[in-house]
């Protein structure tokens, strides 16, 4: 917000107006923090979408918590009950999982430690759904950010897009790149808050990817969520598999603390090409 | 660049990603909590939806048999799913309904490619709405930035 000249007097519109005031929630749900921000007028419609956009945060997280030995994921896995007996969201995660797979060539697993666990495409496919959840009451300029993975819908304010800040991975409380858009989804993948959580699916170890942290972009968050993961265990690799799919941008922080991005990020602050390295 | 391949998404086969894209079953609006499963107007039974099985199956050795999935209406355009259940294992996943190039290349077009600026910035003077990172824990956002931009906004 730019410093307002003293004796200047905001026009009351701007400030009184409750449509511009949006609507804002925190809930804590699957082990993480959802950070709902929405910018359209809090008429009742998208108060109650906001609720059921909560709730169905909750409902996700039983069905599919593999930290919960009762959800029908676990259930599943352990093969006391099928398919059939799920909810028809396990059906459609499974699908997209395969699917999933395909398109990261094995990278991304629905079984990354041999056990059945969909969890790296349900965070993403739930925050996807949240916002759309919002979207169909009327809440068309939203951002819901879980645990570092943004869906975003059309802009911030009317005529100014979105501007969500990458963070750094070496330096806590830093951000390192800026991406901005309208009707985006970010994701980053990476070691900083969880180590090496994410397993290199051919060799069931932790993957060595020498990258710190990879943002993909892109429109939907299910999918540049699973494909964020993939191109983190896929490490050098990573690159020219994000440059091969329409649609997506990737930008990484590499362990020797050097920057790359794609090609198709246009007028990037400082620089004509993207293969200059830049310490961060 | 980002033209070029825009163009080529617009005139080309369903690639990997187009397919991953454009043909996700969104349901209009979620199962409710309760479980009351949402626009199942199919004749044949939904998967998951557990109000009934295929010829020849039995609720507890698992189901048989292809479940054609209900019509979704995505943002691209109608989408219909079947899936094959062998004694409850997922077997195969056949697109029944895709939508049309025309649709797709549509809801494409409307995409405005985001930028990137690379600058090294404290968050107070980026005028950011949000934050991406590694993913937190719920004991990891109180130190986030992304709670310091909740907490301002609220």
């Amino acid at each position: 917000m730019p410093d307002t000249p003293e004796g200047y007097d905001v026009p009351e519109t701007a400030t009184s107006a409750e449509g511009l005031r949006g609507l804002r929630h925190v809930e804590h749900a699957m082990g993480t923090v959802f950070s709902f921000d929405i910018r359209d007028a809090p008429t009742r419609a998208v108060r109650h979408a906001l609720d059921r956009a909560v709730a169905w945060l909750h409902q996700v997280d039983e069905v599919f918590s593999t930290y919960r030995p009762g959800s029908q994921i676990s259930r599943l896995s352990r093969g006391e009950i099928t398919l059939a007996d799920c909810d028809r969201d396990v059906a459609e995660v499974l699908w997209l999982c395969e699917n999933a797979e395909r398109l990261t060539d094995g990278w991304f697993s629905r079984a990354p430690g041999g056990r059945l666990d969909p969890t790296g495409l349900v965070k993403g496919w739930a925050i996807e759904r949240a916002s759309v959840i919002l979207e169909r009451a009327g809440a068309r300029n939203t951002c819901v950010n879980g645990g570092g993975d943004v869906q975003l819908r059309g802009e911030c304010a009317p005529g100014v897009p979105w501007r969500v800040g990458i963070a750094c991975p070496a330096r806590p409380g830093q951000l390192c790149a800026l991406v901005t858009g309208r009707d985006l989804a970010v994701a980053t993948s990476g070691t900083a808050e969880r180590g090496a959580h994410i397993l290199d699916p051919h060799t069931g170890r932790p993957a060595d990817s020498g990258l710190l942290s990879i943002t993909l972009v892109g429109r939907h968050l299910t999918d540049i969520d699973v494909c964020a993961t993939a191109a983190f265990a896929m490490g050098p690799r990573a690159r020219a598999w994000v440059e091969s799919l329409p649609g997506v941008e990737a930008f990484a922080v590499t362990s020797d603390s050097h920057t790359w991005w794609t090609r198709g990020f246009p007028g990037v602050a400082g620089s004509s090409s993207s293969s200059v390295t830049w310490p961060v | 660049m980002a033209m070029r391949r825009a163009a080529l998404l617009a005139t080309s086969s369903v690639t990997g990603l187009v397919l991953l894209l454009s043909l996700k079953p969104h349901h209009t609006t979620p199962s409710a909590p309760a479980g009351t499963g949402s626009g199942a107007a199919t004749s044949s039974p939904t998967p998951g939806s557990g109000t009934g099985h295929s010829s020849g199956a039995s609720g507890g050795a698992g189901a048989t048999g292809t479940f054609t999935g209900a019509v979704e209406q995505t943002p691209y355009g109608p989408v219909q799913i079947a899936v094959t259940l062998s004694h409850g294992e997922l077997t195969k996943v056949r697109a029944l309904q895709t939508p049309s190039g025309a649709s797709r290349s549509r809801a494409i077009s409307g995409y405005a490619v985001p930028t990137l600026t690379r600058e090294a910035l404290g968050a107070q003077s980026a005028h950011i709405q949000a934050v991406s990172g590694a993913s937190y824990t719920s004991e990891g956002y109180t130190q986030s930035l992304q709670s310091a931009l909740d907490k301002a906004g609220a």
